[in-house]
C-alpha cells in the first residue's frame, strides 16, 4: 500500500501524477462532480463529539512546555489589514524574529503573512532569520476575479520574494458546481509558484455547506497541488474551529493513504488562547501523529494568539500568573 | 439617630437588563389601604416594542437547549424564590393578603415551579408521539414551540398568577413578554430578580409595569408576537385582544380564564406539532 | 547555510509524549470499614462479617464493607416496609419530588468526589465516570424527580399506584449509574427500596446512602446492604420484597427467575448482550470508526450493549479494519486517574481469567487477534483492546459475551445477510447501524431485533431514552416513561 511503498521510496510517478491519481481519467467538470459527489460523508455530530473528547486531554509539565513551544515555532504571525504600512510590517517582523525580548530561548516563529503591497518589506525585515515571507494571493479575500488577474498576482508574489503563497479557491464557483474552474485555478496557481514558494490554498470553510463541502474541497485542493491546505481568511465568521480542523486532518489522512503525498494544514482565525492552540495540536497529534507535528506540515494562522502563549510560557517557568504588561505589542 | 433606609428603584426587566421606561414615565403603586408603596415604570409601547425584540432575538436558542438544561433552569428558578420567601410574603401583605394566605400563595408558586421544571423534560413523551401509518414510513409528531409569547399577567393573584401563566409558556421554548399586575406590580419586580439571578438567559422573559389596557393593544396588534395568554384580561381587553389577533393569526390561550391552575396542556397550548415522514426502505 | 538551504532545512517533528496527569484523590474521604445503611443510619451487620474491596489498578484495598445476611437482610427489608407504610409510600408526589430534586442537586455538587471514588474502587477512566457516569447520574434522579407528581399524565387509563419494597441488585460496571436507574423510578413512584451494589463495587453506593440522608430522605426510604451473591439471594427471596430489579449476567438472571416462580413477586431483568455493529459502505468512515472504538472499548468494554460483534460491508473491509488497528494504537491504556486514559483497568482478577480465557479460544478457534503495543502497568488487572479478524458466527468469540476491551469482527454483503447475522444470537440487547442513507437506517431499525437501535453514533444514554432488551438480554425497560412502568400496579 501507498505508505510502505513510500517508506521504502518506490512510489512511481511524480509527486502531480500521484496526487491526480485520485481523480477520474479525463478531468472536466462532469468528472470532478462525479468525484466530488463520491467523497465520503462526515457526520457532524461524530466530529464535534471526538474533538469535545479529545479537548479533555490535560497536558502539563514538560508536555505543555513542548507544545507551548512548538506552537510559537508554528505561527505565521499575520497582518491584513487596510492599514498596514511597511512601519507596521517592519514592527511585526521583528517581534516574529524575537518573540520575547526578556527570554532569548524562545523561537522565532515560522513566517510573517502580509498582503502583496507589504511582500519586499517583510522580506527585508526577516533577511537572514530564518523566518519565511507568506503572502495572500488572489484578490485575498474574496477571490472575486477572472482568473488571470489571480494568476498575475500570484506571480508577482512570488517573484518579490515570497516563500509561501496562500491563495483563495473560488467559493463561488465551488457552490454551484464550477469544479474544474476551482480545480483549474489551484492547479495553475500552483505553477506560478514554482519550486520557489509552496501553496496553502484556503477553503474559507465558513461560507462553505457544511462539513461535507469541507471535506470535498480539500479532496479537491490536494488533488490540484495544494502544500497545505488552510481553513479560513480571517475575514469571515466562522473561521477556523477544532472541528472543521478535524475533518480537513482527516481528509489529509485519507490523501496520504491514497496517493503517499503529505500535505499539511493551517488553521486561521480564532485561535486566541494557548489553551486553544494546545487543543489543536492535541487533534493534530491524535490524528495524524508526530510526522506532522513540525512547521513544516502545521501552522496558526494567528495574531493576538503570540503573545498568550508567551504568557503561559513565562507562568510555566515563573510559576506566577502573569499580566500582558509584561509582553510587547510588537 | 435612626437609620435612614435606601429607597429602591423599581425599573422595567427587558432582555436581561433593568431600564427605565423610555418615556419616563412612572406610577404609583399603592397598598391595600392607598397608601403609596413606591413609584413603579410605566412602560410605553416603544419598550414593548424593544421587548418584543429581545424575546424574538432570543427565542431560537432558548428552543434549542435540551428540555433537561431548562428544566434545571426552571428549578434554579424556584431556588432562587425560595431564598427570596420573605420579600414575597412582605409583598403580598402589601396587598392586603393576610400573613397566612400569602405564606400558602407562596409555597405554591414556588412548587408550581418546580411542577413545571419538571414537564421540561418529559413533556413531549406525553404529547408528542409516532403515528402509526399505513405505508412504509416513520412518521413522527413532536411539540415545538411557537415564539413569542405575550402574557396578560392576572390582577390577583399577583404572584401565583403570574407563575401559573408563565411557567408554562418558558417551559417548551417560547419566549415571554409579560404585561404584569397593574394594581399589584411589586411581586412581579421580584420575580424579575429572581429571574435575573437564575440564569435565565437575557430576552427569555420580559417584564413590563404599567397600564395593561394601554399596552396590550399593541401586544395585540403586533405581528411579530406569536400567542397571547389572555386569561388574566378582563372582558372588554380580551375582545380588543382577539380583534388584534386577527392580523397574523395569533394563537390565543386563556379563554377560559382559569387564573392559577396547572396542566401539561397548558403547555401543549403553546405549542405547534410538526410532523415528519420519512420512507423505510433500502 | 544559504537563506534558500536554512529556508529548506526540514524541522524535526516533536514525537509529543503527554506528561502523567492525576487527578487527586484528597478529595475523597474513605472509611476503614463501613456498616450496612438500614433506616437511616449506617449500622454493624449482625453476621458480624466484613470483607474488603480493592482498587483494580493497583490490588490495594480501600475499605472494608460490610457483609449482609439474612437477619441483616430482613432487617432492611422491614425497615423499607416500615417507611412504605408510615411515610414515603402516602407521601404526596410533589412532595417526594423535592426530595429527589435535592439528591439530584447535591450529586451535581459532589460530582467530581464521586467520580473519583467511582474510579478508585472500580477502575474506570477518570474521564468517563467524570464526563459520562456522573452528569448521567445527576440526570436520572433530575428526571425521575419530575415524574413524582405526574404519574396520572403517564399511563392513560392507568392509576398509579407503587408497588411497595423493591429489592434491587446492581453489577459492578456502571455502580453509581445502576444505582441512578433503580432507584430513581423506585422512589419517584413511591415504592422504597433496598439496594445490593456488586461486591467488588460497594463504596459508591454506600456514600450514596449517606448523601441521601443528608438531603432530608425519611429514614428506610432507602437502604444499602452490602455483600455477594447469598446477600443478593437472600433478598431477592425475601417474602416481603414486592418487586426484583435485577441487572447482570443472563446466568444469575435465570437463577433469580427460576428462584422466583410461583411467588407472585414482579420482575424486571436487563441481561447480557452480543450486540451487531454494522458497517455499510456508505458509512461516514472517521466517525464509524470512533464509534465502533467507543463502542467496544468504553469502560474497557464492560457493558451489557457493548458493539462487540462488527459486521463490515465487504466492499470496505480492509479499509475499515486498517483504519481501526490504527486507531488502536492511539488508545491510552493504564492509570485509571491519569485524565489522559481511555482505557482503565479490568474491574477484577475474575473477570480478566475470563476474558483472557475467551481469548485464547479465539486464537485457537483460528480468528486473527490484533493488540497495540501499548505498555501495561505493572500491578493490577489489565487488558489491552483487542481485535479479531476472520471470525465466524459459528466461533465462540462471536456468540459468548465477553464483557472486555475484545471486538469479533465479521464481513457481510447485502443488508438481508446483516439482518439475519445481526438477530442470529439468543440476545437482543442493543444493536448498531452506519451509512449515510436515512431509509435504510429505518429499514434496519425495523428489522433488527434489539431493545436499543443506535444509527450512526453508539453508546449513547439519556434518562428519557428507554433502555431494555429482547429475548435473552432480559424484560422490561429502564429510563423514559416506559421506566416507570417496572415501578407501578395495573400492568401484567
Amino acid at each position: 500500500m501507498a505508505l510502505a511503498a513510500l517508506a521504502r521510496g518506490d512510489l512511481p510517478g511524480t509527486d502531480t501524477d500521484r496526487r491526480v491519481s485520485i481523480l477520474p481519467g479525463r478531468i472536466t467538470t462532469p468528472t470532478l462532480a462525479s468525484f466530488v459527489r463520491s467523497v465520503a460523508s462526515v457526520d457532524e455530530v461524530g466530529v464535534t463529539e471526538r474533538v469535545a473528547s479529545l479537548a479533555t486531554r490535560s497536558i502539563k509539565k514538560e508536555s505543555k512546555m513542548d507544545a507551548l513551544t512548538l506552537a510559537v515555532r508554528m505561527m505565521d504571525l499575520t497582518t491584513l489589514e487596510g492599514k498596514d504600512t511597511p512601519g507596521k510590517v517592519a514592527q511585526m517582523s521583528s517581534k516574529a524574529i524575537r518573540p520575547d525580548p526578556v527570554d532569548p530561548s524562545v523561537p522565532s516563529v515560522a513566517a510573517v503573512c502580509v498582503y502583496p503591497a507589504m511582500v519586499p518589506y517583510a522580506v527585508e525585515a526577516v533577511a537572514g532569520s530564518g523566518v519565511k515571507v507568506a503572502s495572500v494571493a488572489t484578490y485575498f479575500p474574496s477571490g472575486q476575479i477572472d482568473t488571470k488577474a489571480k494568476l498575475v498576482e500570484a506571480s508577482s508574489v512570488v517573484a518579490l520574494g515570497a516563500d509561501e503563497v496562500d491563495m483563495v479557491i473560488d467559493r463561488g464557483a465551488f457552490l454551484c458546481g464550477s469544479y474544474f474552474k476551482v480545480f483549474d485555478e489551484i492547479r495553475r496557481v500552483k505553477e506560478a509558484c514554482g519550486d520557489r514558494a509552496h501553496l496553502k490554498v484556503i477553503l474559507e470553510t465558513g461560507e462553505l455547506g457544511g462539513f461535507d463541502d469541507v471535506r470535498r474541497a480539500s479532496m479537491l485542493a490536494m488533488a490540484a497541488g495544494a502544500d497545505f491546505i488552510k481553513t479560513s481568511t480571517g475575514k469571515v465568521q466562522p473561521a477556523a474551529t477544532l472541528p472543521v480542523t478535524l475533518v480537513m486532518l482527516e481528509a489529509i489522512r485519507d490523501f496520504y493513504a491514497a496517493t503517499g503525498v503529505q500535505v499539511g494544514m493551517k488553521p486561521a482565525g480564532g485561535i486566541r488562547t494557548a489553551k486553544d492552540a494546545i487543543r489543536y495540536l492535541v487533534v493534530l497529534n491524535e490524528t495524524l501523529g508526530s510526522a506532522w507535528m513540525t512547521p513544516d506540515w502545521f501552522r496558526f494562522g494567528a495574531s493576538t494568539l503570540l503573545n498568550d502563549v508567551l504568557m503561559q510560557i513565562r507562568w510555566l517557568k515563573t510559576g506566577r500568573y502573569q499580566s500582558a504588561d509584561y509582553f510587547t505589542k510588537d | 439617630m435612626s437609620r435612614l433606609d435606601v429607597r429602591k428603584t423599581y425599573k422595567l426587566y427587558i432582555n436581561g437588563e433593568f431600564p427605565r421606561s423610555e418615556s419616563g414615565r412612572t406610577y404609583p403603586a399603592l397598598d391595600s389601604k392607598g397608601e403609596v408603596l413606591a413609584r413603579v415604570a410605566l412602560a410605553s409601547r416603544k419598550d414593548l416594542r424593544e421587548a418584543v425584540r429581545a424575546a424574538r432575538n432570543a427565542q431560537t436558542k432558548w428552543a434549542e437547549r435540551s428540555g433537561y438544561n431548562r428544566g434545571q433552569i426552571l428549578y434554579r428558578i424556584a431556588e432562587m424564590m425560595e431564598d427570596r420567601r420573605a420579600t414575597f410574603e412582605e409583598q403580598l401583605g402589601d396587598g392586603g393578603v393576610s400573613a397566612a394566605r400569602a405564606r400558602t400563595e407562596v409555597a405554591k408558586s414556588i412548587d408550581r415551579m418546580v411542577w413545571y421544571a419538571g414537564w421540561a423534560d418529559k413533556f413531549s413523551q406525553v404529547y408528542g408521539n409516532l403515528n402509526p401509518v399505513a405505508g412504509p414510513f416513520f412518521n413522527i409528531s413532536t411539540p415545538e414551540p411557537t415564539g413569542v409569547v405575550g402574557v396578560i399577567a392576572p390582577r390577583d393573584p399577583s404572584l401565583v398568577g403570574l407563575v401559573s401563566r408563565l411557567a408554562p409558556v418558558v417551559v417548551s421554548g417560547n419566549t415571554a413578554v409579560v404585561l404584569a399586575s397593574e394594581p399589584q406590580p411589586m411581586p412581579a419586580i421580584t420575580f424579575a430578580e429572581v429571574l435575573e439571578s437564575s440564569d435565565v438567559p437575557p430576552g427569555v422573559v420580559n417584564i413590563l409595569t404599567g397600564s395593561q389596557s394601554e399596552l396590550a393593544p399593541w401586544l395585540a396588534d403586533h405581528m411579530d408576537v406569536n400567542a397571547i395568554d389572555l386569561a388574566g384580561a378582563d372582558d372588554k381587553l380580551r375582545l380588543r385582544i382577539e380583534q388584534g389577533a386577527v392580523h397574523n393569526v395569533k394563537r390565543l390561550i386563556g379563554v377560559d380564564g382559569v387564573l392559577d391552575g396547572q396542566s401539561p396542556y397548558l403547555i401543549a397550548a403553546f405549542t405547534e406539532t410538526k410532523t415528519v415522514w420519512h420512507p423505510k426502505g433500502l | 547555510m544559504t537563506k534558500a538551504e536554512l529556508l529548506r532545512a526540514p524541522s524535526p517533528p516533536l514525537d509529543w509524549k503527554y506528561a502523567p496527569s492525576r487527578e487527586s484523590t484528597e478529595i475523597v474521604s474513605l472509611n476503614e470499614r463501613y456498616g450496612l445503611f438500614i433506616d437511616g443510619k449506617f449500622q454493624a451487620p449482625l453476621s458480624k462479617k466484613y470483607f474488603p474491596t480493592i482498587n483494580p489498578a493497583t490490588e490495594e484495598p480501600l475499605a472494608e464493607v460490610a457483609e449482609a445476611g439474612e437477619r441483616d437482610v430482613n432487617r432492611a427489608v422491614k425497615a423499607a416496609r416500615s417507611a412504605y407504610d408510615d411515610s414515603w409510600g402516602s407521601m404526596p408526589g410533589k412532595e417526594r419530588a423535592k426530595y429527589l430534586f435535592r439528591i439530584a442537586r447535591m450529586v451535581q455538587e459532589r460530582s467530581r468526589e464521586l467520580a473519583v471514588l467511582e474510579t478508585m474502587d472500580g477502575g474506570k477512566p477518570i474521564k468517563e465516570s467524570r464526563d459520562v457516569d456522573l452528569p448521567l447520574v445527576a440526570a436520572h434522579f433530575f428526571y425521575y424527580a419530575g415524574w413524582a407528581d405526574k404519574l396520572e399524565y403517564a399511563f392513560p387509563g392507568l392509576d398509579p399506584q407503587p408497588l411497595g419494597v423493591a429489592g434491587q441488585v446492581i453489577p459492578w460496571n456502571f455502580p453509581m449509574m445502576m444505582l441512578a436507574w433503580k432507584v430513581a423510578p423506585a422512589l419517584a413512584t413511591g415504592n422504597t427500596v433496598v439496594l445490593k451494589p456488586a461486591e467488588t463495587t460497594p463504596l459508591s453506593a454506600l456514600t450514596f446512602a449517606a448523601l441521601a440522608a443528608e438531603a432530608g430522605l425519611p429514614p428506610g426510604v432507602l437502604n444499602v446492604i452490602t455483600g455477594a451473591g447469598a446477600t443478593g439471594s437472600s433478598l431477592v427471596n425475601h417474602g416481603d420484597v414486592d418487586k426484583v430489579a435485577f441487572t447482570g449476567s443472563t446466568a444469575v438472571g435465570k437463577l433469580i427467575r427460576s428462584s422466583l416462580a410461583g411467588t407472585g413477586k414482579k420482575v424486571t431483568l436487563e441481561l447480557g448482550g452480543k450486540a451487531a455493529h454494522v458497517i455499510f459502505d456508505d458509512a461516514p468512515m472517521d466517525q464509524a470508526i470512533e464509534g465502533v472504538i467507543n463502542g467496544i472499548f468504553f469502560n474497557q468494554g464492560h457493558v451489557c450493549c457493548a458493539g462487540s460483534r462488527l459486521f463490515v460491508q465487504e466492499s470496505i473491509h480492509d479499509r475499515f479494519v486498517d483504519k481501526l488497528k490504527r486507531r488502536l494504537s492511539t488508545l491510552r491504556v493504564g492509570d485509571p486517574l491519569d485524565k489522559n486514559t481511555d482505557v482503565g483497568a479490568i474491574n477484577s482478577a475474575e473477570q480478566l481469567a475470563k476474558i483472557s480465557e475467551l481469548v485464547e479460544i479465539g486464537r485457537a478457534e483460528g480468528a486473527e487477534m490484533f493488540q497495540p503495543d501499548c505498555v501495561l502497568p505493572r500491578n493490577g488487572f489489565f487488558f489491552r483492546p483487542t481485535l479479531f479478524t476472520g471470525v465466524s458466527q459459528s466461533h465462540r468469540i462471536a456468540q459468548e459475551e465477553i464483557f472486555g476491551p475484545v471486538l469479533s469482527i465479521m464481513s457481510f454483503r447485502t443488508p438481508e445477510e446483516a439482518i439475519e447475522k445481526a438477530n442470529n444470537t439468543p440476545y437482543g440487547l442493543s444493536a448498531g447501524v452506519w451509512t449515510s442513507k436515512g431509509s435504510r437506517i429505518l429499514w434496519m431499525a425495523d428489522r433488527l431485533r434489539a431493545g436499543v437501535v443506535w444509527a450512526n453514533t453508539y453508546n449513547k444514554f439519556d434518562p428519557a431514552s428507554p433502555f431494555g432488551g429482547y429475548k435473552e438480554s432480559g424484560f422490561g425497560r429502564e429510563g423514559g416513561r416506559h421506566g416507570l412502568l417496572a415501578y407501578l400496579k395495573g400492568i401484567t
